[in-house]
């Protein structure tokens, strides 16, 4: 039996105070294979590594058991600490004490014999341990973007600058993303295309960045280092080479459809661009509603075209690359405002939501940025703004602070007061929450030099009265009704993850929350990578976000990405399956449910008596393989195993935990 | 008690604000000035809400408030406030906007009774006028 | 023997995904969602991997219950190994039954990293089902 020795960590009083540690060293040094046992304050300390590497010297430790925290949070930890002693990583195990029992129950002396069961199951699993060994891998130096908005472009544009080649997928014909969208950004009321635009332009110039506008992603296999991603290049129906972007053509098309970059305030083209700054500032045929797709006729883009570009033939492309890392990056959608009829949204003309209010202020906008009523075009005087429109609602919108609202709805109200001299604007708020650098006093500018009046309470209803709307609430301080005539009303609606996010997140492997955001590996230390290696995270695909929490979120999905690229060779599992050949029956039931194709068939050839006789086996390809271990279930004669879980391993831990 | 969109943008909110020299609009309702004045047990509208209705343009409520007459000016509340608003300024307008209407002296030395007269301090006399006086 | 107090305290085994369901199992520790002390959880990388014979081996070895917890459907962090999962234990639950085996005692359940409330609701709610049907005697080794 293997020499094995236990470590029981205090954590302070984290497990101390449920588990009583005397009484579990003294119960770990009768379990089978145990030759030493002890206990430290702050097992995962330097004292608390020195301890089980001086243990491991002085009592000829070959296995090794620590009773601490989950085996998320500190394995690697200790696999260190028994390597650096001489033993092989995988020797380690881990009993988990803390998240599991010291944690969730109360009474000590139950706790405590579970903790005892649970490094007695922890020991049985050690002894059965076997050395492994990681084998290396090749990387693939290239990265991946999907989405080209701020968080797409920025991320992007970190990982050229490190001198590693990446190209930038986007489903619009053009990048630019919601930014683009955007007039001025709180808190410094910077003009967003002026600072946006001058990045777009360096992703079109950078050598390193190739660009896929009008482009989605259809599959993506492989592994970390090794992706092979198939993207789905739209036809665009104009040959990018010839179009020189002279804009002719959107001129003279026919058909007039609501510009989705405008909300649907204004009308686009069949043939367009999405904005006038849009990079590539080439157009693309919707074929949806062009005339010729449509109806067989019409041809105008071709024949006014001078450069020849236009080619009603081009067919979706389907290409695959490899690549070593992706960045997700694929923004939000605005919260659809279906289900707040008592908003009036919909139902007049000047109930806006607060990205149409926007593009009203936009320059580029269907007002030249002028702030008008939709109804009559006339400015308004009084302005209701509504804030959580589908925030902190668990009933019918999404439970969570859209986080962005109460910053751009203080903007708003300061650009109203700039734009239209001796306009009003009246802020409906539940709470005012203005976290971050130079936010709160944005925000007290607002209503201190601007005269915003911010009212605490949530309108209940809109009433179109006239070419007027009543805005009826309470005040909650002064428990004042407040009955507003405003010419005006704004709605922050909520943000919600893009759609389509669940779809993509299944083709990556990644997981999404209950909302469709991708989820972090860990919400506080690993915030922008994702529990499949080298997909990273940026900007509001995986949570709300303002721009510079995105840009910052880029930079450092960017820098893990080029980490990632710049490792000569990356260590594979080593915790992955293992055909015993001699039980092995070639019935190839493995293969089936393998997900990774790591399983194939082999032919033996093997001496029986005098004959030569030829034998079909399964092989595993370790680099391929990811160690999930249904193959070990599917194979009847049980010659497939899974090294670090092995059958003999999980049932000793079954005896042991039963015990 | 109703907040409208013609009370808000009335004339009054601003002639507080210009004879208090201070912004009404500052205040975020913390309700720091309410939890250490000395005299709010006897008050009918508090503080914070002095301001808040200041704010919503429900100045004739306020009018009608003992708050007024019961604030002594002790500036506790002044020396504590965040967003720096001096709100003894701010009731103080308030009394001169009711005082400034026809009929609206709160005092009259003919009320004054003799005793009074002979007995208080001259600056008490002269304090009294100017806060219940125009 | 399971932990005894008052009365009858059923031994019930987990069978956690790495990825999903003992990160669930974490998430009911680091916020603090209580559940009894007899749920033992053990780790394997996919409720793809628990061969059914483990199953049969810790109610033998006198588990009252046994819970199978992998990623929902759609989310399995290897594609696919809780769909197989879901068609193995479907049919393991019908020999179990054939075999004299409440089905309550036998779970498989879907909790995710994020549903650590999840996870100790459906310990405390398994406990009790299978405190109300008693000791396992059926599969239980004479020992």
């Amino acid at each position: 039996m293997k020499r094995t020795g236990v470590f029981i960590c205090w954590c302070g009083s984290n497990i101390a105070a449920t588990v009583d540690i005397e009484l579990a060293v003294a119960a770990a040094k009768n379990m089978p294979g145990v030759v030493f046992a002890d206990q430290n304050k702050y097992m995962c300390s330097e004292i608390g590594q020195e301890i089980i590497k001086e243990a491991i010297r002085s009592h000829r430790l070959e296995r090794v058991v620590v009773a601490s925290c989950s085996p998320r949070m500190h394995e690697n930890t200790f696999r260190k600490t028994v390597a650096a002693a001489g033993l092989n990583p995988y020797f380690l195990e881990i009993a988990n004490v803390r998240e599991q029992c010291s944690w969730v129950h109360k009474d000590k002396e139950t706790a405590t014999a579970k903790a005892i069961a649970l490094i007695r199951t922890a020991v049985a699993k050690a002894l059965r341990n076997e050395a492994l060994f990681a084998s290396e891998l090749p990387i693939e130096r290239r990265a991946l973007v999907i989405g080209g908005g701020i968080a797409g472009i920025q991320a992007a544009l970190d990982i050229a600058d490190s001198g590693f080649v990446v190209d930038l997928v986007e489903k619009e014909p053009s990048i630019g993303g919601r930014m683009a969208q955007l007039d001025k950004t709180f808190p410094t009321l910077d003009c967003s295309a002026c600072i946006l635009t001058p990045k777009m332009v360096e992703v079109a110039q950078s050598e390193k960045i190739t660009l896929f506008t009008y482009a989605e992603i259809e599959k993506v296999e492989g592994y970390v280092g090794n992706f092979t991603v198939t993207v789905r290049n739209r036809a665009r129906s104009v040959d990018m080479s010839k179009c020189t972007g002279c804009g002719d053509c959107m001129l003279k098309c026919p058909v007039k459809v609501d510009s989705e970059f405008d909300l649907g305030l204004v009308k686009r083209r069949a043939i367009y661009t999405p904005f006038p700054q849009a990079v590539p500032n080439k157009p693309a045929i919707d074929r949806e509603h062009c005339r010729w797709f449509t109806e067989n006729k019409c041809r105008v883009c071709e024949k006014i075209c001078p450069a020849g570009a236009i080619d009603y033939s081009q067919e979706d492309e389907l290409m695959t690359v490899k690549y070593g890392a992706i960045v997700a990056a694929t923004g939000f959608d605005p919260k659809k405002l279906g289900n707040y009829g008592e908003y009036a949204y919909g139902k007049h003309p000047d109930v806006l939501t607060s990205l149409e209010f926007e593009r009203l202020l936009n320059a580029s906008g269907p007002t030249a940025g002028k702030i008008l009523r939709p109804s009559n075009g006339r400015p308004p005087k009084n302005v209701a703004f509504i804030q959580c429109v589908g925030s902190r609602d668990k009933a019918k919108g999404n439970p969570y602070c859209a986080k962005v609202c109460c910053m751009y709805t203080a903007k708003h109200a300061i650009l109203l007061c700039e734009k239209v001299p001796g306009a009003r604007p009246f802020v409906f708020y539940i709470d005012v929450r203005t976290p971050g650098k130079d936010y709160e006093e944005f925000y007290n500018r607002a209503y201190e030099e601007y005269g915003a009046t911010y009212i605490k309470g949530n309108v209940s209803k809109v009433f179109p009265d006239g070419d007027k709307l009543l805005v009826r609430s309470v005040d909650a301080l002064s428990g004042a009704l407040v009955e507003l005539e405003v010419e005006m009303v704004v709605l922050a609606n909520s943000v919600d993850a893009r759609a389509g996010a669940k779809e993509l997140a299944q083709k990556l492997s990644i997981t999404t929350n209950a909302f469709n955001f991708f989820n972090e590996a860990h919400p506080k230390l690993r915030p922008v990578e994702t529990h499949t290696a080298g997909i990273f995270l940026a900007g509001t695909c995986q949570g709300p976000k303002d721009i510079p929490e995105t840009v910052a979120q880029a930079s450092a999905a960017a820098m893990k990405v080029t980490a990632l690229l710049g490792k000569d060779s990356l260590l594979s599992t080593p915790t992955v399956a293992e055909v015993d050949e001699k039980l092995c029956t070639g019935d190839m039931s493995c293969l089936v449910v393998c997900p990774y194709g790591a399983i194939s068939e082999k032919i033996l050839e093997e001496r029986r008596g005098r004959e030569t006789v030829r034998r079909k086996v399964a092989e595993v390809n370790m680099v391929l393989c990811q160690g999930c271990g249904a193959c070990t279930v599917a194979c009847r004669p049980g010659a497939i195993n899974l090294k670090g879980f092995t059958n003999e391993q999980i049932m000793a831990e079954v005896e042991a935990i039963c015990l | 008690m109703k907040v409208t969109t013609d009370k808000i943008n009335s004339n009054l909110v601003k002639e507080v604000e210009e004879i208090s020299g201070q912004k009404v609009s500052a205040c975020f309702q913390c309700g720091k000035c309410t939890g250490g004045c000395p005299v709010v047990g006897s008050m009918d509208i508090f503080p914070h809400r002095v301001l808040r209705l200041a704010q919503l343009g429900l100045v004739e409520e306020l009018l009608h408030s003992r708050t007024l007459w019961i604030c002594a000016s002790c500036q506790t509340c002044d020396s504590r406030c965040p967003r720096d608003v001096d709100i003894p300024k701010v009731i103080e307008a308030l009394r001169l906007l009711l005082l400034r209407r026809k009929g609206g002296n709160r005092l009259h030395p003919a009320s004054l009774s003799a005793r009074v007269l002979a007995n208080a301090p001259q600056q008490g006399l002269v304090s009294a006028f100017r806060k219940y006086a125009k | 023997m399971p932990v005894t107090r008052e009365g009858f305290e059923p031994l019930i085994v987990a069978f956690c995904c790495n990825w999903c369901s003992y990160a669930g199992a974490d998430l009911a520790g680091t916020s603090r969602q209580p559940y009894p002390s007899n749920v033992r959880v053990i780790r394997v990388p996919c409720s793809g991997r628990v061969n059914p014979s483990f199953i049969i081996r810790a109610f033998q070895r006198g588990a009252d219950g046994v819970l199978v917890a992998g990623c929902h459907p759609g989310d399995c962090h290897y594609h696919s190994g809780n769909y197989h999962a879901r068609r193995r234990f479907t049919i393991l639950k019908q020999l179990l039954e054939y075999l004299g085996i409440e089905p309550e005692r036998f779970q498989v359940r879907w909790i995710s990293g994020s549903e650590g409330a999840k996870f100790s609701a459906v310990m405390n709610e398994l406990t009790e089902n299978v405190r109300k049907l008693g000791q396992n005697r059926k599969l239980r080794d004479a020992r």
